[in-house]
């Protein structure tokens, strides 16, 4: 897939994720626009996990942390073909599977998440897995910013430097915002780099909303010899929309009518320029 | 009177267990939190290095890459002392392991009030109640040497999530060689007809010598060793009930929430009434002392039990 293509198929989701949160009228509308690219190069370019291996153990694994932006990872599944499209408009409904955060009851996801600071201690049993039977396959989780307080994610992290799990791959999305407002108001985590080398991480930056970028550093695993891999992907929450870009009122904000109009009519123009 | 005679204590059992399973299973894998000299796991871990993954003083830790290493085909035991695992982990025991349905067995070693003079930091006794509360989980409370072999094989085959927990010290054996284990089916190791004890854990124990005892005064008994939790046996406590006149629940866990309050609720539902008691730990500031010394208080070993059961069938 060329990079116009994984272009495309961004501006894609990000119309399909705010149609599908519109109808519900719930979900988490910042974070999914912010991580979206990076669930698109995962899926299209990097896990090759498909409907046909997704039963099997030896295949890469994503489970993603920040459960919340689960919109995102609804229609990137869809569109790999875990389960038809049209599932989605049931999503937050009575009695559907696809509810506001990843559960197992959805083809496609291996674990539930939603309370945060849970995902990577998880990741790391996997890895662990993976390395006890002597499988060359990476495990991938995706952690939000404001989770970075939650303290378990630092357990998990030195378990990971312990035993070497260079297979494991924490990407941050790194968009400086949660739910009350930036995040180095809220509670500061920098310095990063420092905090992740010091638990024995090798660490990487990207922008996370380059494509080719992305597809490298996801694809350069494990970046050093027995040290867990952390991928700092400065992203920008709300990203492709003008008027929901870095702003925290839009953690679960849903769209108007004008203001999905006015958010499709932005996309689309975006496409044109591709 | 016989004498019971004296077993191990359950916590060495279960790690025989383990190596007994491991022998002829690479899967076993054992996940301690700093806990393998408490959990008796050293030999374990020598024998199997590659089967054990120690994370450290990280209960959370423990339960979550417990998770992962049970979806991955393992057959996980994540052991721990009762009193953190299921506080300090609780959500993650919640959701990575029962609402993912991924099936950790989870271990709560020195359970109850088993570290008696630690004080209450280092009690479990509202981890019946807690777990009570979550889905898609079986509750194991271990009479005796016996019961906790059986639950930890069982166990080991589990294709769901099981949270076990016994104590440390030396415990009677209650059981004949020749019983059977089967989750949520109690086992009635004493008959009888003018009071039934209904206990679980280390107060089984109690309970049969309190039966004992009460023979003498020629007072029958029957007793229940009700070691699944959940689901309850709710057939034998149906039939325990309408047998005998007067029933006693016995258990090393605070009133609240624990064995005798999901009993009282299922009789309750059904209409069976019953001269009833809850015997367990109040709700109160647990009092200071050895395991055995605040069994005496709360009036949960054999002497305090007989006469529980005379004053309830006066």
């Amino acid at each position: 897939m060329t990079t116009r293509d994984l272009k495309t198929k961004s501006i894609d989701y990000r119309k399909k994720l705010l149609k599908y949160i519109k109808h519900a009228n719930a979900g988490h509308t910042g974070g999914s626009l912010s991580c979206v690219d990076i669930l698109n190069v995962l899926y299209n370019h990097v896990l090759g996990v498909t409907p046909e291996n997704f039963s099997g153990r030896d295949r890469n694994h994503y489970i993603q942390s920040k459960g919340h932006s689960v919109e995102a990872l609804y229609v990137v599944l869809a569109d790999v073909g875990f389960f038809p499209e049209s599932d989605l408009e049931t999503l937050c409904q009575y009695q559907s599977h696809y509810v506001g955060h990843p559960t197992r009851k959805v083809n496609g996801i291996e674990h539930n998440s939603g309370a945060l600071g849970h995902a990577l201690s998880y990741c790391v049993g996997v890895a662990l897995a993976e390395k006890k039977d002597g499988r060359n396959n990476n495990v991938f989780t995706l952690l939000g910013d404001g989770e970075l307080a939650e303290g378990s994610n630092w357990e998990a992290l030195l378990t990971a430097s312990h035993y070497k799990l260079d297979n494991l791959v924490a990407i941050l999305d790194y968009n400086k915002l949660q739910i009350t407002g930036w995040v180095k108001d809220v509670c500061a985590t920098e310095p990063l780099d420092e905090k992740f080398t010091a638990f024995g991480a090798s660490v990487r930056h990207v922008d996370g909303h380059d494509f080719e970028a992305l597809t490298e550093v996801l694809n350069s695993v494990p970046f050093e010899k027995g040290k867990p891999n952390v991928i700092i992907a400065h992203t920008i929450k709300g990203k492709g929309v003008s008027f929901i870009e870095n702003n925290y009122k839009w953690h679960h904000h849903v769209p108007t009518d004008a203001e999905f109009e006015q958010a499709i009519r932005e996309l689309d123009q975006v496409v044109k320029n591709i | 009177m016989n004498k019971l005679e004296l077993g191990k204590a359950n916590l060495e059992v279960f790690s025989e267990t383990l190596i007994e399973l491991a022998k002829n299973d690479k899967d076993i894998v054992v996940v301690t939190s700093d806990s393998r000299g408490s959990g008796k796991l050293t030999p374990f871990g020598q024998q199997f290095p590659d089967q054990i993954v120690e994370v450290g003083i990280a209960e959370q830790n423990l339960v979550g890459i417990a998770a992962g290493l049970a979806a991955s085909g393992k057959k996980v035991f994540a052991v721990s002392p009762a009193c953190f695992l299921t506080a300090r982990s609780f959500e993650q025991i919640k959701n990575d392991v029962c609402y993912s349905d991924h099936p950790v067995n989870l271990i709560g070693i020195s359970a109850g009030v088993s570290y008696g003079a630690l004080g209450s930091t280092h009690h479990s006794l509202h981890d019946l109640a807690a777990l009570r509360a979550v889905n898609n989980l079986s509750i194991i409370v271990p009479a005796d040497n016996f019961e906790t072999r059986e639950s930890i094989r069982l166990a080991a085959e589990l294709p769901s999530p099981v949270y076990i927990r016994f104590g440390k010290r030396a415990i009677e054996h209650v059981h004949k060689p020749d019983d059977k284990l089967e989750l949520g089916k109690a086992n009635i190791i004493h008959e009888g007809g003018d009071v039934a004890f209904i206990a679980t854990g280390e107060t089984v124990v109690q309970s049969l010598m309190a039966a004992q005892q009460l023979e003498q005064k020629g007072v029958s008994c029957r007793v229940v060793s009700m070691h699944t939790i959940k689901p309850l046996d709710i057939e034998t406590l149906a039939q325990t009930a309408t047998k005998c006149k007067a029933l006693i629940t016995v258990e090393e866990h605070m009133v609240n929430g624990g064995l005798g309050e999901a009993c009282a609720g299922y009789l309750m539902l059904t209409g069976i009434c019953v001269p009833f008691k809850i015997v367990g730990i109040p709700d109160e500031y647990t009092v200071p002392g050895k395991q055995l010394d605040i069994f005496k208080h709360y009036g949960m070993t054999a002497e305090k039990l007989a006469d529980a059961a005379l004053q309830l069938i006066s």
